[in-house]
């Protein structure tokens, strides 16, 4: 078996299909037509034919974000690929492990400016976590094989392998996984002993812990979520976590805070600055998360476990760097700390409770949705779609970029990881609606919602025949308010409300254009009809666009403005911060 | 109105000019770095440099290990002393990257350069060339009756010494290979 001959088309496909792939999301071209030849030919691989090739990338994110396993994206050369870059890009800023497998002109006419040419491996360069160029037959197997391992192991992210079309038409040997060199690739996961001790000496020790986690934990797996909650449950610190990591710690957990960073919670932010330890657990410090470098929690130890080198001290200090894999860094951590007695600074541990308790009596998220009122306001939008979504046994969200998205970070909550897909570190416009769609492919029953703008939504809104096609039942949420939300909001609180090019002139009715594509349009802009309209949407058995006319001037509170500290936030107007600084709290922020 | 509100659309703010610059002093730091020799892998180290705004001061690649099909590539940067800590953080990230040493830290190490000088003159300043050719341990590699080009290794500064020197004399036109270093000792 393992030294089979066979041509390069149906060498690709074998080894799809050995490295475990049912799904593949793509678009035929000239430069694959080898290929798509083969898959016509198969029953075990699906595929999916999307409408743009970023669309596909986004799927392929969404299906695995949402599976733990690597999603795979098959297009043509020159254009094909090239539109695949952003969906890259936001793959390897969230380290999501996808496959692209692209089309190229022929070995013989590459660098002649061929037709459909372009240098997909140069381009890609900088945008893939590794990139192949297979320019023989026999590698072309064992170089599939590798890239699979490549985008699993270590942080994970994006790989693309370039296949030219007279190397998809050669025949060659096939290597089998186990035979594949892979060999070189394997980054550390076992965080060292000593530093895993120092950090068990500062849990014991710590008056004000917070644990800090991120996408790592998520990436990390299932173990990795078991051992963080068992963690955080036993030593009973307080935990914030980053847009990316929503989901690792139950948000109905008794120790959750809510999101941290420039649109978290009060009580996140401030614990933040004035915690003493500060566990950070596969995050990265990013800059929507520190706010000003030099006044970020200035107080603290900071540990931080993380699986990449080069995220630690990259832009923060720390005192204790742990590299390696989330779950097996926090089990050994746990297994130390109950081996030495459980122990924590219970007494100091419960004054830093009460400091954080009267913190969050400033209600950070309060808005006002008045009696009787003719607009709906887009976090009493959220708030009721939690309301009547949350006990979903299988509920899944992705979500646009903007201000709808950190409204659904606010308001949502995720008790459970792998539920919660948005473009977090390269802020993607148009991620979330072909994101949907890679979700409910790998989950054909569950309730998949993606929260949007309509500005961000109208930019990949092909994939609406992508959804006909399939009978995909994806809800879209469209929280519409005929503005670039967040752009609007930062033209009004920091350029003099100069709404500069932040509205849209013509927008599509909402209604029509799903029933342009056979499926079900609701609109509503009633308060009163909101809960039905909702119900309506759940319960429908297909796509729907959900067309959810909001208060048009809304901000997104709470703020950190960029540049400032964790301790100069800006909250809504329905916020009373009278009961959140004491005497003893102003010390600590 | 929160006791934490700032006034609307009074201020400036950017996360993008966060970190000071100057808040460290700069390093020159001599790496060596050995990649599988496979097409595109010096693109990837120099756009890794690039993409990242940070320095090379000098560059020299090529195969060491023909079985192994091992390249090693010898990179002078400068930085603070945070961004040579990423710098060697992000190199080894690259997938074909095997090793990172940073010789300036790891102990006492050699550094070598090669250098090509064309010195066109006549009369005393040939004789003159030639002097200062003996004085540096320069070999004359090519003569017509009116150049010279003369070959040298050493140090980077020993390079640019004799260049200074030179140049008064009818130095026209120079290549120089870029450090090669290896640590000392066994």
């Amino acid at each position: 078996m393992s030294r089979q001959q066979m041509t390069g088309a149906k060498m690709i496909v074998q080894a799809l299909k050995d490295q475990g792939v049912d799904t593949v999301f793509g678009y035929p071209g000239g430069a694959v037509l080898p290929i798509y030849d083969e898959i016509f030919l198969q029953n075990d691989i699906r595929h999916y034919l999307v409408r743009h090739e970023q669309g596909a990338v986004h799927m392929a994110e969404g299906y695995a974000r949402s599976t733990g396993k690597p999603g795979v994206v098959l297009v043509t050369s020159g254009p094909g690929a090239t539109n695949a870059v952003t969906g890259l890009t936001d793959a390897l800023m969230d380290s999501i492990p996808i496959v692209v497998l692209t089309g190229q002109v022929p070995t013989f006419m590459i660098g002649n400016d061929a037709f459909q040419e372009a240098d997909t491996v140069g381009i890609t360069r900088p945008c893939t976590k590794h990139n192949w160029l297979v320019k023989d037959t026999n590698d072309l197997s064992g170089v599939i094989h590798q890239a699979f391992h490549v985008a699993k192991h270590g942080r994970p992210g994006p790989v693309l392998v370039d296949i030219p079309k007279d190397v998809q038409f050669a025949n060659g040997t096939y290597t089998a996984p186990e035979d594949a060199p892979t060999k070189h690739y394997q980054p550390k996961t076992k965080g060292d002993a000593d530093r895993i001790e120092e950090l068990v000496e500062l849990i014991e020790a710590a008056e004000r812990p917070i644990f800090y986690t991120g996408g790592g934990v998520i990436n990390s797996g299932d173990a990795a979520t078991a051992a963080l909650r068992e963690f955080v449950d036993g030593t009973g610190f307080p935990i914030t976590s980053t847009l990316m990591g929503l989901g690792a710690y139950p948000a109905n957990g008794k120790h959750w805070l809510g999101m941290l960073g420039m649109h978290g919670l009060y009580e996140a932010n401030l614990a933040m600055h004035g915690c003493d330890l500060m566990i950070n657990v596969g995050a990265r410090f990013d800059d929507r998360i520190t706010g000003r470098l030099q006044d970020f929690s200035p107080n603290s130890k900071k540990v931080h476990i993380d699986i990449d080198p080069s995220s630690i001290n990259k832009v923060i200090h720390v005192d204790v760097p742990i590299i390696g894999d989330v779950s097996e860094v926090l089990a050994e951590a746990l297994a130390l700390w109950k081996a030495r007695g459980s122990k924590t600074n219970a007494p100091k541990l419960s004054d830093w409770w009460h400091q954080i308790n009267d913190w969050k009596k400033v209600n950070c998220l309060a808005y006002t949705q008045a009696e009787g009122a003719k607009t709906i306001k887009p976090q009493h939008a959220l708030v009721r779609l939690e309301e009547l979504t949350k006990d979903h046994p299988k509920r899944y969200i992705t979500t646009e970029v903007g201000q709808h998205q950190m409204w659904a970070a606010q308001y949502l909550g995720f008790n459970e990881p792998n539920r919660w897909m948005t473009s977090g570190g390269l802020g993607t416009m148009g991620y979330g609606f072909p994101a949907s769609i890679g979700v409910q492919v790998a989950h054909p029953d569950a309730l998949v919602i993606n929260v949007a703008g309509e500005a961000s939504w109208l930019m990949n809104m092909q994939e609406l025949g992508t959804v006909s096609q399939y009978r995909l039942p994806v809800k879209q949420f469209i929280l519409n308010n005929e503005r670039l939300g967040m752009v609007r909001q930062w033209q009004e609180l920091l350029h003099g409300e100069r709404y500069s090019h932040s509205w849209s002139e013509s927008l599509p009715d909402f209604v029509k254009l799903a029933e342009a594509f056979g499926m079900k349009g609701i609109m509503v802009s009633d308060p009163a009809d909101l809960d039905d309209a909702l119900m309506e949407m759940i319960n429908y058995d297909g796509p729907v666009v959900f067309d959810c006319l909001v208060e048009k001037h809304e901000n997104c509170f709470p703020m950190i403005p960029s540049g400032e500290p964790h301790n100069s936030m800006l909250l809504g107007e329905n916020v009373d911060t009278s009961t959140a600084i004491k005497e003893g709290g102003a010390v600590l922020v | 109105m929160s006791a934490l509100k700032i006034k609307k659309g009074t201020s400036k703010h950017s996360a993008y000019d966060l970190r000071d610059p100057h808040a460290e002093g700069l390093e020159r730091h001599t790496l060596t770095v050995v990649v599988d020799n496979e097409a595109g892998v010096l693109a990837r180290v120099i756009g890794l440099f690039s993409g990242r705004g940070y320095n090379i001061e000098s560059l020299t690649v090529a195969e060491t290990d023909h079985e192994g099909h091992l390249s090693r590539i010898t990179v002078v940067t400068i930085g603070t002393p945070s961004v040579i800590e990423q710098i060697k953080a992000q190199l080894g990230r690259i997938v074909p990257v095997h090793e990172v040493h940073d010789l300036t830290v790891e102990g006492p190490s050699v550094e070598r350069e090669l250098a090509l000088f064309k010195v066109e003159g006549e009369g005393n300043d040939r004789i003159e060339a030639l002097r200062l050719a003996e004085i540096f341990r320069a070999n004359v590699v090519d003569s017509t009756l009116a150049s010279f080009v003369f070959e040298m290794t050493g140090t980077s500064e020993k390079i640019d010494a004799f260049a200074d020197l030179m140049r008064p004399i009818g130095l026209v036109e120079m290549a120089r290979t870029g450090v090669a270093a290896l640590s000392r000792g066994a």
